[in-house]
C-alpha cells in the first residue's frame, strides 16, 4: 500500500503526476469546459425539443418563454389529416358530444380531423432502410476493411481511393442518372433500391474508418493466434473483430445517422410505398404558416430512435480500443 | 517423407481459406457494389455535360455540343468567385471543427462522474436531420423572434443584427451551425483515438519529466492524428458537398453571399433545370476535389507511414 496524504485511494495503476493540487485543479477546469460547451450547444435542441411542446404563439414569443403551458397540439397536427372548417359549422361541430380527446383540441383551432396522416407509416419505412442499410455496410466495410489493413492488395492505394472517390461526386448530380437506372431496374420508390443506394453511399466511409481502427490492432494479436493454430478467418473473427468493436460501433452509429438523416435521394427516388420521414417533415407546413410545432413534434419522435441506438451503445464508443502493451 | 501435423482441437477439419480468397472474398463484394452504382452515373453524367438537355423535356432527346457547356462555364468569372467562396467556407469551418472536436476529446478523454452522458449529449446535433436543422436554425436566427439574439444580448425584437440577411454575416452564420452540427464528429474519432494511446508512454515521459507540451506535440498528437485526418478528410469532402443546409437556412442569399458551388450547382440542375450545363459544372467540382483529396490523402499516408 502506498502512503498518501489524499483522500483517493491510490492503486498500483495510478500514475504519481495525477494526485496532485494543480492536477486536481485543470481537472476540475476541463470538466467545467465540457459542460459549459454541452449545455451551450444544447440550447438549440432544448429550444426544439420545447417548441413541440408549446402552442403556436408561445413557440415564437420573445422573451423566450422557458416555462409554459405544454400542450400536445404539435403531436396531434402530426399524426393526422385535418380540414379547416368554416366558421359557421365550427359552432355546430364544437357541440358534437362525440369528439375524442384529440378532435375537442383541433376543434379550439377551427379544423376537423380527418384520419390519421402518414407519418407513422414513413417512419417504419426510415426504420427499414437505415437499419438494413447500416448493417450492409458496416458488414461490407469491415470484411474490406480487414483485407486492406492486413493483406498486400494489388492496387491498394488506387482502390481504396476509387472507394474514396464515390463520395465526392455532389448527389445532386448523381440522382438524375440514378433516377433513370431505377426506374429501369424498377427499384424506383422501393425499399430494396433506398437501402442499396444507401449502403453504397455509406461504404467508403465505413472502409475508410474502419481500416483506420484495424490498422491500429497490433498484427502481433493475430500472428500469435495464427501460430496456435487458428486459419485466418478464426484469427479475424476471435482477434480482430473484439478489438475493432469500438471501430465498428462508432462507424454503425455514423452510418446509422447518415441512413437516417438522408433527405435528397429520399426525395427524388421514393413516392408513396417508400418514402422516409425526411422528406415528410417539412412537408407538414399547414394552412396557417409553418407548423413548428408539429415539425418539432415529428422531429423529436424522428430524433428519438437515433439517441437510443447511441445511448444503448455509448460503452462501445467511450471505451477506447485497447490495444494493451504490444502497440509500437 | 510428410509429417502428419498435429492440430489443436478448436481448428475445424473444413479446409481454411487461402489469403488470397480472403482477400477476394472480403473485399470484391464492396467494389463490385460501388462500380455498379457509381460508373453508370458517372458516365452518363460526363456524356450529359458535353450535350444540351434538359430532365424535364425528355422528348428533345440531348444534343451534342462538345466543349461548349465547360467553355461557357470556365470563362464566367462568378464560377471563380463562388469556388473561391466555397474555398473559404471549407477551410473556415473544417478548421474550427477540428479545434472545437480536438479539444472537446482531449477535455473528455479521461473519464469523469458523467462524462459518458455528457459526450452522448454533445453528439445530438449529429443526430438530427439537415433539412430540420435549417429550418430552426432560421426559426433561432429570426431578427424579430429568434432566441440568438436575445441570447446574445439584443433582448429588444428587432434590435439585433440580422444574421441571414445581411451579406457579410451571412456565411458566418451557416458556418456557426456547421461547426455546432458536426464538430462532435470530429470529437468522437479524436476521442476513440486518444483512449488508445498506451498509458506508458506518458509514464515513461513523466519519469523523463518531460513538459506537458512535448507529451502532446511528441506523444498525443502523433497517436491520434491518423483518426483526426480521416475525420478531416471526410468533413472536407462533405463541406464542399454542403448544400441542404444552406438551402434551408438562407438558398444561396442574400444576393450570392452564400451562393456555394454545391449550390449552385443544385439551382442550375433543379431551378433552372440546365442539366447538360450542370453535368460539366459537376465534372469540374469532381476534378477539383479529386486532386485535392488524392494531395491530402498522399500526406496522410505519408504522417501514417511514420507511425508504424
Amino acid at each position: 500500500m502506498a502512503i498518501s496524504t489524499t483522500s483517493a485511494p491510490i492503486t498500483y495503476a495510478t500514475r504519481v503526476d495525477k494526485v496532485g493540487a494543480r492536477y486536481q485543479f485543470t481537472r476540475a477546469l476541463r470538466i467545467a469546459v465540457v459542460v459549459l460547451y454541452a449545455v451551450i450547444s444544447l440550447i438549440p435542441v432544448f429550444w426544439m425539443v420545447t417548441a413541440a411542446f408549446k402552442s403556436r404563439p408561445d413557440v415564437v414569443a420573445i422573451p423566450p418563454k422557458v416555462f409554459f403551458e405544454p400542450t400536445i397540439e404539435g403531436f396531434i397536427s402530426l399524426l393526422t389529416k385535418r380540414v379547416l372548417l368554416p366558421p359557421g359549422m365550427m359552432e355546430e361541430y364544437k357541440q358534437r358530444p362525440d369528439l375524442n380527446f384529440a378532435e375537442r383540441i383541433m376543434a379550439e383551432r377551427g379544423q376537423r380531423i380527418t384520419g390519421p396522416s402518414q407519418y407513422g407509416q414513413r417512419l417504419i419505412n426510415s426504420v427499414i432502410v437505415a437499419s438494413a442499410s447500416t448493417v450492409l455496410s458496416v458488414l461490407l466495410g469491415v470484411l474490406a476493411a480487414y483485407a486492406f489493413s492486413r493483406f498486400h492488395v494489388p492496387g491498394k492505394g488506387d482502390l481504396l481511393f476509387f472507394i474514396l472517390s464515390t463520395r465526392m461526386l455532389p448527389p445532386v448530380v448523381v440522382t438524375i442518372p440514378i433516377f433513370l437506372m431505377y426506374q429501369q431496374l424498377r427499384l424506383y420508390d422501393t425499399h430494396l433500391g433506398l437501402i442499396l443506394l444507401y449502403t453504397v453511399f455509406n461504404l467508403s466511409f465505413a472502409v475508410w474508418l474502419l481500416k483506420g481502427f484495424i490498422d491500429e490492432i497490433p498484427r502481433e494479436y493475430e500472428e500469435a493466434a495464427l501460430v496456435d493454430g487458428y486459419s485466418r478467418l478464426q484469427a479475424f473473427r476471435k482477434v480482430v473483430l473484439p478489438q475493432a468493436i469500438t471501430g465498428i460501433a462508432a462507424t454503425f452509429v455514423f452510418c446509422l445517422i447518415f441512413a437516417w438523416n438522408e433527405y435528397a435521394f429520399a426525395l427524388m427516388l421514393t413516392s408513396e410505398r417508400a418514402r422516409t420521414a425526411p422528406p415528410s417533415i417539412p412537408t407538414v407546413l399547414g394552412t396557417g404558416g409553418i407548423e413548428w410545432s408539429a415539425i418539432a413534434a415529428g422531429t423529436l419522435g424522428f430524433l428519438f430512435p437515433v439517441i437510443i441506438v447511441t445511448f444503448a451503445l455509448r460503452d462501445y464508443l467511450l471505451r477506447g480500443v485497447t490495444f494493451g502493451a504490444l502497440r509500437k | 517423407m510428410q509429417l502428419t501435423r498435429t492440430q489443436p482441437a478448436h481448428v475445424h477439419s473444413r479446409r481454411s481459406l487461402t489469403d488470397v480468397q480472403i482477400q477476394v472474398l472480403f473485399i470484391a463484394p464492396t467494389i463490385i457494389l460501388l462500380v455498379l452504382w457509381n460508373i453508370f452515373p458517372l458516365f452518363y453524367s460526363l456524356y450529359l455535360s458535353f450535350t444540351e438537355f434538359s430532365v424535364i423535356k425528355p422528348d428533345v432527346p440531348p444534343a451534342w455540343v462538345g466543349l461548349q457547356n465547360y467553355n461557357k462555364l470556365l470563362s464566367d468569372p462568378r464560377i471563380w468567385q463562388y469556388f473561391t467562396l466555397t474555398g473559404r467556407y471549407v477551410v473556415t469551418t473544417v478548421a474550427l471543427q477540428a479545434i472545437v472536436g480536438f479539444g472537446l476529446a482531449l477535455f473528455l478523454r479521461e473519464r469523469f462522474k458523467g462524462s459518458g452522458l455528457i459526450t452522448t449529449l454533445i453528439l445530438i446535433p449529429i443526430m438530427m436531420s439537415p433539412v430540420v436543422i435549417g429550418l430552426f436554425w432560421k426559426l433561432i436566427y429570426n431578427p424579430a423572434f429568434g432566441i440568438f439574439n436575445y441570447l446574445i444580448g439584443y433582448s429588444v425584437p428587432n434590435s439585433g443584427p440580422d444574421w441571414l440577411g445581411e451579406a457579410s454575416r451571412a456565411l458566418w452564420a451557416i458556418i456557426i451551425v456547421d461547426v455546432w452540427m458536426w464538430s462532435p464528429f470530429v470529437m468522437l474519432l479524436c476521442l476513440s483515438g486518444l483512449k488508445a494511446i498506451p498509458d506508458y508512454l506518458y509514464e515513461a515521459a513523466a519519469i523523463d519529466r518531460a513538459s506537458p507540451w512535448f507529451q502532446f506535440w511528441r506523444i498525443t498528437l502523433p497517436q491520434v492524428a491518423p483518426l483526426l485526418l480521416i475525420a478531416i478528410l471526410f468533413r472536407t469532402i462533405e463541406a464542399f458537398k454542403t448544400f441542404d443546409l444552406v438551402m434551408g437556412l438562407t438558398g444561396g442569399g442574400p444576393g450570392d453571399a452564400t451562393e456555394l458551388i454545391a449550390v449552385h450547382l443544385y439551382r442550375a440542375a433543379f431551378t433552372r433545370f440546365t442539366t447538360g450545363e450542370s453535368s460539366a459544372l459537376a465534372y469540374i467540382i469532381l476534378v477539383i476535389v479529386i486532386a485535392v483529396s488524392n494531395l491530402y490523402v498522399r500526406s496522410l499516408n505519408r504522417i501514417r507511414g511514420e507511425n508504424h
